[in-house]
Formats: C-alpha cells, structure tokens, sequence
C-alpha cells in the first residue's frame, strides 16, 4: 500500500528521481526497450525495481505497498531500458484493484520483458504465474528473489535445471544484498525471446479452448489461448475487449456456456489445480530442502505477536515508545521546543519582522506576511517548527514498524473488532497512518477492498482519528492532568467504535472478507526507512503545506474584511452551550483552516489559565472530532465525492458540538471537578 | 418391513420440506404424487406418514428413516464429486439411483472413506450417522474445517467448501489448494496458518471453507 499514489499527477509514488529522468528522456522512451516487473505481493518488485534504475520507490515489509505503475530507466550492456514496476498480482486473473492495475498495463504497455520476480521461499505457490505468464506468450525472465532467506531456511533451488524444465532464463537474486543483480541484468541484455513450454489441461478444456481459439480472429496481447482460458474463467474484462473485436462473440459465449452446464467446479479451479500440479511435478527434482531443528528467533516473536495475550502487550509497548516516548516527548516536545522558541522565536522571525516592517510600508500588507496570523511567522513557524518534527517523528516510526512486517500481525490481532464497525482487519493501516497524518490515511483508504469499507474508514478518520500535529498538542495540555488525559482519549475510543459500529449498521453492504499474508519478520534497514521518511515528508510538503500557507492567508483575508469576527460570533453561544468560555471560539473556526491551529490555539488558552480541567476535556474532546483540517476536507472531496463528504462533515459538525455538551451535563451533573 | 425406491424419494423430499425448509407439512403437488400413489399408501400403512387431505406429513416414526435416506443420497453426490469426479447434471441424477445401493451399514462406510463430511457438493448438511458421532467422541477428525483444528495441527487440504467464487479465488491464491500441506498455527483472535513457508491470517469465514485431512493429533 503506497502512501504515494501518484494524487491527480501532483504527488508522487516515490522520491522524484524517477519521474524526472522520465520526464527528461520521453523523447529517447519510445525507442527503448520496455521492462515490466511483475509477481506476487511483498516478493521484492520494487527493491528489484530501485536496483535496475538507481531510482527509489517505496520499499517496504507489507503485501501491497505499490498500487500503482511506476518507471524508471536503466543501462544493462549496451542499451538503455525503460524499467516499469507494478503492484502485486497473484494471477492473471485479477480480483483486486491492484491486480487489474497490473495486468491492464501489460496488456496496453506490450513490455518487451516481462520480469517475474518469486519469494525464493515459496516457488511452488508462485509457479503457477509463471507458467501462465509463459501460457499468455509473454516474454518472461524468472527472478528467484530472496534468495538470501530461503537459503537460511534450508532452501535450495536448482535455478539451471528450472530453467531447463521452464525454457526460459531463471535468475536467483537478493535485491536487498545486490547478490544476482549483475546476473539479472547480463540476462537481461542478453534476452531473445524463444519456444516456451505449453500445458496441457484435461480433455474437456482443452476442446473447448481449441473450439474458443478457431473463433478468435483479432490481435491480442495475450496468446489467443491463453484469451481462451481467460474466457472459460469468465473473466469480464477479457470478454469485453473480445466483444469489442470478434464478430463471433455470440458464438463463443455459446461454446462457453454449452461446457459450463456439463462441469461441476468451475473452470478457474481445475486450470488452478492442473498449474498447481505442473508446478509442483517440475519443483520435485529442483527443489531440497532440510528442515532446521530449532524454532528461529523470528518465529518465536511471531508466535508472540498473533497471540493476544502476549500481542496487546507488544502492541502497548510499541505505542509507548514509538509513539509517546518518539513523538510525543521527543518530536512534539524536545524537537518543536528547540525549532519553535529558539529557532524561530529568538532568529527566523525577528529578522523576518524586521525585513518586512523596513521594506513594506503598509501595515495590512505587513500583517499578511508578518502578523499575528502571518504567512511567515505563523504559517510557515507552524509549518516548519511544529508540524515538521511531530509528523516527521511519526513517519520515522511507521516506517520502521512498516519495514519489521508488524502491521499485518496487527491486522490480525484487531480483525473481529474491526468487523464489528464495518471494515476488516486490513483498515489497520490508514486507521494507524491516521494519527500521524488524517489527509495521508484519507488517501490510503482507497487500497481497501469495497466502497462501503472506504467511506466507513473516511468517517472515521475524519471524526475521530486526531493526527500526531493534534495529537501532540492535545498530550502536552492534557499531560499535566492523567485523569483528564484517560478521559479523552476513553471518549474518543467509545465514539470511535460506536460511530463505527452504528455506521456499519446504517449503511449495509457485504461483509469484507479478511485475509492476508503475514510477511516474515525483518530487522528494518536505517536506509530504507530514512529514504521513506524522507519521500512521505516530502509528499506531506507538496500536499499539506501550500494548503497550510493557503489557510493563513484565509484567516487573514477573512479577518480583513470581517467575515471571522461574523463566524465566531455567530459560534459563540454553541460555544457556550458546551461549557467554554467564548474566546474557544476562534480555536475552533482555526481548527477548520488546520487542525493543529486549533489545538495549539487552545494550548495558548491554556498556559494563560482560562481553561478549567473540566472545560479542557471538553474542549479536547470536541476539538478532536469536530471537521477535518482543509487539507483533509480536500482529500475527502478528491476521494470519496462532494456527496459523501457533504454527509459526512454535515453528521461531524453537529455530532462534536452534541458530544461536547453531553459532556458538559455530565460532568456536572456528577460534579466532577478535573 | 421394507420400503421401495419411490418411497424414499416421498420421505427424502419430505424430510428436506419439513426439516431443512421449516414447514409442517408437504402438499402433494409439491411432492409430484397423486392421493391413491402406492408408495404413499405404503408409508401410511407402516405409519411413517400421514395424510390430511391433500397434505402430508412426516410422523416420528418416519423421520429417521427419512434422514437416513437424505443422508444416503447427499453421501453419494459427494462420493461422486470427490471420488469419481462426476461432474454437472449427472451428479443428481446418479445420486438418486446410488442413494438406494447405500443399505445400511454401506453408507456409513462411504462415509468413513469420505472422512465423515458434514456438506454435501451443494453445501447442504448431510446428517450424521453413528459412523460420524463415534468418530467425534473418540476425538479422532479425518476431514474437519480448518476451525475445527488445534494449533499447531496439520493435514493436507481436502477441499474448498465455498460457492462463493470470489472467496474460493482468494484462497486459491494464498495457496490453498487440495492437496497442499497446511498447518494451523493460531486460531485466535483471527485464523493464522502456514502453507510452505508463508503464514496467512484469515477471519472464521474464509477458515472454515478450508476442509482439512488431519494428519495427527497437535498439542493441545
């Protein structure tokens, strides 16, 4: 799952090597060799992919980082190619997103290689690709990766004899070391296209393939066979691009569904099962293997990790220090304490002050810039002083869990609850990637499966996941008081699940199936994850800043012309209602322009003693789920439509406000004294 | 007291009506007889039936006979499908003519060769018999959903129970195919199993279309 989709062509999948190079050289593209990289999720396509370019993509320990295409360009002998990742595929026959990504731009990219690259652990689940991949008359070369952990699992695989059996050019490779690579790329240059192997299915299959192929006229990528087989899968994009070209159409759905009433399973299963078994005949002599004895470390903490007894523990653990202790204490505190008040307090602002009231005469043109809301004392002190350390921490920290093949044990562990609000275990990531950035999560929660997954996971980021620049701000006002502290955060996890819960009720749908792979457990590398903090923080700039530095130049247009003072006093009373004294109610139309704004607003109310224990729960709570930051509110509108995310902030506003004075009544209805 | 070929498909058709459709009662349209069928007369006679006018019902005399009958023939479609490799229209059909070769004793060990299967290939229950509550109590399982196992258990996949094609393909690409080796390595709080060197984690659903041939019993 890539946090970096390209977002309407402006963000970017990886660090902007590859997309300049790209742009550089499309005129010289065209005449290149094209290279595609396919396989199964977490094999290493991307590691495989940075190797050949140079280029850097996210790597990371987690089925599906990549969902989208991304190009690079590579020198193997004498000529240059153009090297083409894309997202996992477990088949040609595609059943997520992901997969149809992958195989439409095969079909329309016509690559002149096509690279499939296998976890060297598990050759025999990924075979079958393979041979369909050499069935659809691809010209494919067989990358063996990860070799390096197969070997250490006692895993030996005759890449020569493979080749033999496959006819096709095998390589075993450790992307990560960068053993096989200089192999890889001989092979690559070296690359003609020959005879390949054909299997044969049972009779009846084979009839009718042959019966599908005499009627098929027009020019495929894919080998009119292997259209064949599609087709008795029924395959619904393959049928439609056939409807498009053959004249015959009628006459094929009628072989098709002539055979379909005379065969119990379906045909899917009985090609599956007749790969399967090729692959597993061919594997016999080509694979040894030897056991070892003892349980491996690495095993040993995965045992620990699924189980919830030791896992919830671990999981604490792993919020404590990666979370409170990294970003909390040392991003929100140390880091923002030295950039904000030495930084910029004692040097970038007073000189940015004095530059400008030398050089610009008028104040209201000063004010923009230098003000009490200006773009550069406080847009970009926030920008850069705050936001930059909290979210940055929290990137690194991801990273690393990323990188370790924690999250997908997480996923596990929280799977039944999750299903309890709507969505399925695998909604861990954006729920998790949620409270370091709301807007970056919004984003990610187009991996999940169905749409009612999507726009259940957008509600509840917007409402009650508070992102780590909130986060941060909420942990220092709230610190001093833990009584206060526990209560906000129960509340927020009591209106978390049950908005969850009552939503999923509302909005029916299919239940989402759970399944996914649980990657072995790896030591994270310091520059894979330093590289992928780097690429997340530089989208975070693109995306979130400008919108940032735009906000404050909408506070301070608004309060020019007097719209803001209209909107807090028209927020007053609500504010009121709740309990808070009316000066909240400029930290809460802040915390519309950035939630942070808000929140740190409401750390000035603080420190200056207006707020009580009572009415800084309050605020906290209501702050944390009232609207989304702008950059967030334009996600949701990118993502889910101007209809979905007009429900949703039109439930949001209101549900805050109720909460807060729910809150309020309740307090002093126990007398409760914070 | 014995019943012929056409009886058993009266009691079959009545037991699916009555038990697994939740009526009280069967019409004779439904059952596709007319009032003065001999078969009919017969079951009356050795009361397992009763009739009220155009409605039958199945009398607690009847029932087990009837389960057995129901049992015989969802037996034979999996002996068909699994064994044989039977495939279509021509499941049912040589169902029905197989069900009646099954006489007691023979279904239950078909069923015993079967590994005791609950479904049927159309994933109807197939009810019980004495082979299969032995087999329970003595704790030994030959083929039992991958929800039924013990951590650390293991077997060879025997079959996808699911229709659902979409759910079938997902596990098919996790590797979960008959014939595969799997092992169960925790069953809470999702379902997480090893097939080669790759662990899967799946939610009950996904578990429990996975029917296993227990190898051995794990720890427990």
């Amino acid at each position: 799952m890539s946090i970096f989709r390209a977002a309407g062509g402006a963000g970017c999948h990886g660090a902007g090597t590859a997309r300049l190079q790209e742009r550089e050289n499309t005129a010289t593209l065209k005449d290149m060799k094209k290279i595609a990289i396919v396989g199964n999720p977490n094999v290493g396509k991307s590691v495989i992919f940075n190797s050949l370019t140079g280029a850097y993509v996210n790597v990371s320990n987690y089925p599906g980082t990549t969902v989208e295409v991304s190009r690079g360009k590579g020198r193997f002998g004498d000529a240059g190619y153009e090297v083409i990742d894309t997202p996992g595929m477990y088949s040609l026959l595609p059943i997520t997103e992901e997969e149809r990504v992958a195989r439409e731009f095969i079909m329309e990219e016509k690559p002149d290689i096509v690279l499939h690259v296998v976890d060297a652990k598990n050759p025999g689940r990924m075979l079958p690709l393979t041979l369909q991949l050499i069935e659809a008359g691809l010209p494919v070369i067989l990358d063996i990766n990860i070799i390096d952990e197969a070997e250490r699992v006692g895993l030996e695989i005759d890449t020569r004899r493979l080749e033999e059996e496959l006819t096709i050019p095998v390589v075993a490779t450790s992307g990560i070391s960068g053993k096989g690579m200089d192999e890889l790329k001989r092979r690559i240059s070296e690359y003609k296209a020959g005879k390949a192997i054909s299997i044969a299915y049972n009779e009846t299959i084979e009839k009718c393939i042959k019966e599908i192929e005499d009627q098929l006229k027009g020019e495929y990528i894919f080998s009119r066979r292997a259209i064949g087989l599609l087709l008795l899968q029924e395959d619904p994009e393959i049928l439609e691009i056939v409807e498009e070209r053959e004249r015959t159409i009628e006459r094929i759905k009628e072989i098709i569904s002539k055979i379909k009433s005379v065969h119990a399973n379906p045909f899917h299963f009985s090609i599956t099962m007749r790969r399967q078994a090729v692959a597993g005949e061919m594997l016999k002599h080509i694979l040894k293997s030897r056991r070892p004895d003892r349980v491996s470390f690495q095993e040993k903490l995965n045992r620990m990790m699924i189980n919830p007894v030791t896992g919830i523990p671990i999981l604490l653990v792993a919020v404590y220090f990666g979370l409170y202790q990294f970003v909390g204490v040392f991003g929100a505190g140390t880091l923002v304490d030295f950039l904000e008040e030495v930084l910029f307090g004692e040097y970038i602002n007073p000189f940015f002050i004095w530059v400008f009231e030398s050089i610009i005469p008028w104040p209201v043109i000063q004010d923009l810039f230098v003000g009490e809301y200006g773009i550069l004392t406080l847009g970009l002190r926030y920008a850069v002083a705050i936001i930059l350390p909290i979210v940055g921490t929290f990137f690194i920290s991801f990273s690393i869990l990323e990188d370790t093949g924690y999250f997908p044990r997480l996923a596990m562990l929280v799977d039944r609850l999750f299903k309890k609000i709507g969505l399925n275990g695998r909604a861990i990531i954006p729920m998790v990637l949620g409270f370091g950035c709301d807007t970056m999560a919004t984003m990610v929660t187009r991996t999940l499966e169905t749409k009612r997954e999507r726009v259940l996971a957008t509600l509840l980021l917007a409402l009650a996941i508070p992102c780590s620049a909130q986060l941060g701000v909420i942990l220092a006002i709230l610190s001093a008081k833990p009584l206060a502290l526990l209560l906000w955060a129960a509340v927020v996890t009591l209106v978390f699940l049950l908005t969850g819960f009552l939503a999923a009720r509302l909005m029916p749908g299919e239940r989402p199936d759970f399944y996914m792979e649980l990657p072995p457990l790896r030591l994270p590398k310091l520059t894979n994850v330093l590289a992928k903090t780097v690429s997340r923080m530089q989208w975070y700039l693109m995306e979130v800043i400008p919108l940032f530095l735009l906000a404050s130049v909408l506070i301070w247009a608004g309060r020019l012309i007097g719209l803001f003072q209209l909107v807090i006093r028209g927020m007053e009373p609500l504010v009121k209602i709740i309990g808070l004294p009316e000066d909240t109610a400029l930290v809460f139309l802040f915390g519309f322009f950035r939630r942070d704004y808000g929140a740190a607003g409401l750390y000035d109310l603080q420190q200056e003693g207006l707020l009580s224990g009572n009415q800084l729960v309050i605020a906290a709570v209501t702050l944390t789920l009232f609207v989304p930051c702008i950059a967030q509110f334009s996600m949701m509108l990118k993502e889910r439509g101007l209809k979905t995310t007009l429900g949703i902030i039109l439930f949001i506003f209101p549900f805050a406000f109720l909460m807060g004075f729910l809150l309020n009544i309740l307090f002093s209805f126990l007398g409760v004294q914070l | 007291m014995t019943i012929d070929d056409r009886a058993e498909e009266i009691l079959e058709s009545l037991w699916v009506g009555t038990e697994e459709m939740g009526r009280e009662e069967v019409s004779l349209d439904d059952l596709g007889i007319k009032e003065e069928d001999k078969a009919l007369q017969n079951l009356i006679s050795q009361g397992y039936v009763s009739r009220d006018n155009d409605k039958v019902a199945l009398l607690k005399e009847g029932r087990d006979e009837a389960e057995g009958t129901v049992r015989r023939h969802r037996l034979a479609e999996r002996l068909l499908v699994d064994i044989l490799d039977v495939k279509g229209e021509l499941v049912n059909e040589s169902a029905c003519k197989f069900e009646h070769l099954l006489k007691k004793g023979i279904d239950d060990k078909i069923c015993t060769l079967l590994g005791h299967p609950k479904l049927c290939p159309h994933e109807k229950q197939i009810p019980p018999g004495i082979c299969c509550k032995e087999t329970r109590e003595s704790g030994v399982k030959l083929v039992s959903p991958l929800t039924g196992l013990k951590p650390e258990q293991s077997g060879s996949i025997a079959y996808l129970a699911s229709r659902d094609s979409k759910k079938i393909k997902k596990l098919m690409s996790m590797g979960v195919l008959p014939g595969n080796r799997i092992t169960l390595v925790s069953g809470f709080p999702s379902y997480v199993f090893q097939i080669g060197y790759s662990q899967f984690a799946v939610d009950r659903e996904m578990a429990q279309n996975i029917y296993v041939r227990v190898e051995g019993e794990g720890r427990s």
